[in-house]
This record gives structure tokens, C-alpha cells and sequence, in this order.
């Protein structure tokens, strides 16, 4: 149970009618599980499985249809906005969602995470920023830190030639109209005991996935960003990522609720 | 509107047409010469004189408008888009998408003059790219040829229904003359009957939910995905193929043109046919499928001399070689750039083939 100015939520365990029996393909110590695991409880919860719409968009979540057991439309790289668009002016009954990935959302599709945000259409986007392209293998992504080695930044990535990693939160709150923006810190820290690690990131990632629904039940643009691992494109282990994460990538994109029209929650 | 005559442009009445054949949703980006497409639908948006339109939106890009469009279509609503040469390459990878998932999207183009920023002129230059599939991955999308403004009113019924038949992307393919051309016309009645879209995605109901995708990561899979594909293009190839006739049945010359080189073809062909000389029109209406049909007929009645006239360098003229398949001589007549041959040019070159 989460308490959260006096409205308890029951965060759910086991099997899910809004998740499928299907292992996903997410590697150890990945995030996307976990968030897959919030959007299917959130959906469940809110009682709205028969009216969600995923729309998957190129990246680690292009699958997310194998484990989530909702109505699905593929949208190309970095359009899931625009598909949502689409889906939503021509059905508003329906709530729509996506799953994107840093270089999905910030990258090549960020024209279309823009107007969308401009115009506030009601919609639900999970943006998952691990810092790097793990689909295709580890390149260098929009958030990717200014030194990081990726395999197209092989000696750091240079400020000079690429500029600095772009803050996708910040840019989507500067616009007027999108009703909720947030980011969570969603990996687990390592405490000084190896033996205990910290998973307050994954209760605010409920509380936030759960809120990020229902503003756009009340007609509002939601956008949560979950600051998250790859450790295998990073090259490290699943322990040294999520240190690396607390350490590079939780001051450079810090927590926090950078908009919220409904106040329906405290940061 | 249905049945009374109005005079309008091709755009405009194009813009009507898919109207009455029940519009649901547009998103389009501006470009000339189609502009008067989204301006029409703008004007009427909103109004309550076409109460089944309900969405419309200038997009911020064409990418951003037909993946607009395939998020509509996804949920079963009669979605279109339009542009000219230079939008519908960018909306290509959508249309890809859209062939792959099986979406029912009608795109409309409205050909200008090219390569790159090319001019304003009519052009029939992007008939490869429309006939052949103009994105990546090996699909095809149904085209439809209009050759007047009266035909650009009526190809969004037909367009619609023939994209949700098959669950496909419909092309008009209409050219900077067709769009401006301002002719008489009259709004043919549609029937109103409304198409199967058990497949959209609405939502689960139980057990039952609809996950449109054309990604297949199993080789099998994908290679079967194709297969099925590739069997509903040989069915729209046996069922579908449309296309005209004029003064053919003792023709020893067929001039082979669409869209506004047919209006051009038919007046030679009067004017040839007024001094006894035997030339007639083959018109395809269906781009793609071509119609091998008509071209196999006019070969079984002894045609041993086709035409090919074109706003393009030949490109068209490939699928009537391709038909005629080395049993009769085929020519090529092009203009580029915005001009249109004049009929004289069209009679000297069909008078020289009859001999």
C-alpha cells in the first residue's frame, strides 16, 4: 500500500489480466520490466483495459504487445505521437499510451513529441531514457552524458561535436499546454550494504504511471520520464549501472514533477 | 449537394467527394498545387453539414500527418491525407507501415513537376513511385487515375471502399492540371453502407484484442506476413483492374494514357477518327493493379501498335511493355516540366504508326 496525501493505493502482485504469460526479452536488471509491470497494474487498477490503446514505437519497447494485454498499434520510429494523434481525434473515448525510448522520443521523433505537447493533446507518454540506443546495439542517444562511451562516441561522447544531451522533460514543460510532466528515478539503489537496495524509485514510478493515466482521462497531455539503466550497452554490470545511474545520471535529468495542471499529488 | 450540377475545381470537388462518401478524419501539410484539398475541408469542418467529420488538423509536417492518418484509420475511421510530389516522399515510410499493418488509407496526390523542388506544373512523374510502392519493403498500393474533375469527386467513394476491402492504402494519383482545372460536375450518390472494422483497434473485449503490426521477428513469421500479403495483391490484381475505352474495337493504333493526357488522347482520337483514320484510347483508370486485361483483350482482337503518352520520361510505358509482353510495337510520348503535347503533336505521332 502507497499513501499518498491520504488516498491509499493497492499496488497489485502476481499474475495481471492486462499482462500476457509471456517472458519478455528485457535484459537482466532492465527498467522496461519493471515500468511494464506499473502501466499493466495502473491500467488494471483503473479499471480502463477495454478502452487502452498501446502504441508501440521503435526501440526496446517495439514488444511491449507481447506482455501487455491491451489493443495495440505499431507506429514508427519516434511517431507515436502522431499515431496517437490520430487515434485519439478520431476515437476520444479511448485511452491512448506509449512506451518510447530516449532516441525514439528525443531524437528522431522529437518534431512530433513537440506538436503534440503544443497542442496538448491528451495522450500518455512513457519515455524511458537509459542514455543510449539499446535496440540496435549501444550508439550514442540525445540524453547520452557529455564522456560516456557508446559504440558511435567511442572516446566519450564530445560536447564540442554533438552539444549537450538534451533534457526532454525540461523542453516538453516549456511548452503551455501539456497538463502533467514528471521525471522518476526508476532504478533501484544499491545501499552500503550490496545485500539491500533502494526501490523508492519504483513506487513513484506507480504513483506517476497511475496519475499520468488519469490526467488524460481529464482531457490532458501526460509525459513521465523514468531515468533508467542499460547495462549491458553500457558495458558494466547490473550493480555498476545502477551506481553509474545514481551517480551520472540522477543529477544530470534530477527527479521531480515539473507540471502538474490537476494537482492530484504531491512531488 | 448530391445530384445538383456545381462547377468547381478538381481539388475542391475532391474535397466534396470524399465528404459525401463519409470523411472521418484528414491531416494534411500544405503544398502546391493541393492546397485547395485541406482549405475545402477546413471550411467545412466543424459546420454540422457533414456531421461524420470529425477530425481535422494541419499537421507539422507530412510525417507527422500520415502517421496522423494511420493512427486514425487504425481505430476504423475513413481517413485521408493529400499532397504533391515532394510530401508524398516524405509520406512514404507511413504508407509502408500502413501496407504492412493493413490500414485502409486514402492518400491523394497531387502530381507537380520534379525531381527535388522541381515546379507547380502537372507532371505524371510519380507513377513509378506510386504504382510500385513507394516506401520501403515490397508492397504495392491500390492507384486510382482520375481524368477529370467530375472523376476527382467520385474517387473517394471508391477509393474508400476499395481500401477497406482490402485493408490497403488507396493512391489517387490526380496531376497539377486536374487539381486546378475547374469543371461542371455532379456529386454522384454513395451508398452509405458501412465497412467491416472488426480488426480496428477499440480496445480489448475479453480474450479478444487486435494488435496491428508488421513486425514478424521470426523469419517464418515475416516470410508468411509477405506470402499473405502478396496473395491479397493477386486478388485485387484479379478483381479490381478498371479501365476505359474509346473508338478501339477496329483500332489499328491505341493511344495508352491517363489522367489529363487522356483528355488530350481522346480529342486526337476524334480528330483522327473524323478523317477515317482507326485510332483509339486505352485509359487505365487502376494505376496499379495495371490492367493487363484490357491491354490482352486489344492484343486478341490484332492491336499491333500502342501509344504510350505520359507527363514523364516513361515510366507508364514499362507496364504496357510489360503487357504486351513483345507481341505488338510500343511507343513513348512524354512531356516534362510542367508542359503538357499538344492534340497535333498526339495526331502526327498515332497517324505515323498507322502507316
Amino acid at each position: 500500500m502507497i499513501e499518498n496525501e491520504g488516498t491509499l493505493y493497492e499496488t497489485k502482485l502476481g499474475p495481471l489480466p492486462t499482462l500476457t504469460s509471456k517472458p519478455t526479452h528485457y535484459c537482466a536488471g532492465c527498467e522496461h520490466g519493471t515500468l511494464t509491470h506499473l502501466i499493466a497494474s495502473a491500467l488494471q487498477d483503473l479499471g480502463v483495459r477495454e478502452r487502452a490503446v498501446l502504441v508501440n514505437s521503435v526501440g526496446c519497447s517495439v514488444l511491449a504487445p507481447d506482455y501487455l494485454n491491451v489493443d495495440a498499434v505499431e507506429a514508427p520510429h519516434g511517431r507515436a505521437p502522431a499515431v496517437m494523434a490520430g487515434i485519439k481525434r478520431a476515437r476520444p473515448d479511448l485511452l491512448v499510451f506509449s512506451i518510447q525510448g530516449d532516441g525514439d522520443a528525443a531524437s528522431i521523433g522529437l518534431l512530433e513529441l513537440m506538436y503534440a505537447a503544443n497542442r496538448g493533446d491528451p495522450m500518455t507518454i512513457f519515455l524511458v531514457n537509459n542514455a543510449t540506443y539499446g535496440m540496435t546495439g549501444g550508439q550514442m542517444a540525445p540524453t547520452t552524458p557529455i564522456g560516456m562511451v557508446t559504440t558511435t562516441t567511442p572516446r566519450g561522447r564530445d560536447l564540442a561535436l554533438t552539444g549537450p544531451p538534451i533534457d526532454a522533460s525540461k523542453l516538453v514543460a516549456s511548452f503551455e499546454r501539456p497538463a502533467y510532466v514528471r521525471r522518476v528515478f526508476l532504478p533501484v539503489t544499491p545501499t552500503p550494504s550490496t545485500e539491500f537496495f533502494n526501490a523508492r524509485g519504483a513506487l513513484e514510478g506507480a504513483l506517476a504511471v497511475r496519475h499520468a493515466f488519469e490526467v488524460q482521462e481529464r482531457g490532458g497531455f501526460a509525459f513521465v520520464e523514468f531515468v533508467s539503466t542499460c547495462s549491458v550497452n553500457w558495458k558494466m554490470s547490473v550493480l555498476d549501472s545502477k551506481r553509474y545511474a545514481a551517480q551520472v545520471l540522477a543529477p544530470l535529468f534530477p527527479e521531480g514533477v515539473l507540471r502538474d495542471r490537476f494537482h492530484m499529488e504531491s512531488a | 449537394m448530391s445530384g445538383d450540377r456545381e462547377f468547381l475545381k478538381g481539388n475542391e470537388a475532391l474535397a466534396y467527394g470524399a465528404l459525401h462518401a463519409g470523411l472521418n478524419a484528414f491531416y494534411g501539410y500544405p503544398i502546391t498545387p493541393s492546397s485547395e484539398i485541406p482549405e475545402t475541408l477546413a471550411t467545412e469542418f466543424g459546420q454540422g453539414n457533414f456531421p461524420e467529420f470529425r477530425s481535422f488538423l494541419q499537421a507539422a509536417s507530412e510525417l507527422e500527418a500520415i502517421n496522423m492518418v494511420n493512427g486514425s484509420a487504425a481505430t476504423g475511421a475513413k481517413t485521408m491525407t493529400a499532397t504533391s510530389g515532394p510530401g508524398f516522399s516524405l509520406k512514404q515510410e507511413g504508407i509502408s507501415y500502413a501496407a504492412g499493418i493493413g490500414l485502409p488509407i486514402l492518400v491523394v496526390n497531387v502530381n507537380r513537376a520534379g525531381p527535388g523542388l522541381g515546379n507547380l506544373g502537372p507532371e505524371q512523374s510519380d507513377y513509378f513511385q506510386a504504382t510500385r510502392g513507394g516506401g520501403h519493403g515490397g508492397y504495392r498500393a491500390i492507384v486510382l487515375a482520375p481524368d477529370s474533375v467530375q472523376e476527382m469527386a467520385a474517387f473517394p467513394s471508391l477509393g474508400f471502399s476499395l481500401a477497406f476491402r482490402y485493408r490497403t492504402p488507396v493512391v489517387i494519383l490526380a496531376d497539377a492540371f486536374l487539381g486546378q482545372l475547374k469543371e461542371d460536375l455532379v456529386f454522384p450518390e454513395v451508398s452509405t453502407s458501412s465497412f467491416d472494422t472488426s480488426w480496428a483497434a477499440t480496445g480489448a473485449r475479453g480474450n479478444q484484442r487486435h494488435v496491428l503490426a508488421s513486425l514478424h521477428l521470426e523469419l517464418d513469421d515475416q516470410s508468411l506476413a509477405t506470402h499473405k500479403l502478396h496473395a491479397k495483391y493477386a486478388e485485387i490484381a484479379r478483381q479490381e483492374q478498371r479501365y476505359e475505352e474509346l473508338e478501339s474495337d477496329d483500332a489499328r493504333v491505341v493511344i495508352v494514357a491517363y489522367g489529363i493526357c487522356a483528355r488530350l488522347a481522346r480529342r486526337a482520337v476524334r480528330s483522327l477518327r473524323a478523317r477515317s483514320v482507326p485510332v483509339g484510347l486505352f485509359r487505365p483508370i487502376t494505376l496499379s493493379p495495371f490492367p493487363n486485361q484490357g491491354i490482352e483483350k486489344l492484343i486478341g482482337q490484332g492491336v499491333r501498335n500502342f501509344l504510350v503518352v505520359e507527363l514523364n520520361m516513361g515510366q507508364m510505358v514499362q507496364d504496357v511493355r510489360l503487357a504486351v509482353n513483345g507481341r505488338a510495337q510500343v511507343s513513348s510520348l512524354g512531356q516534362v516540366g510542367g508542359l503538357i503535347p499538344g492534340t497535333e503533336e498526339l495526331v502526327r505521332a498515332a497517324e505515323a504508326m498507322v502507316g
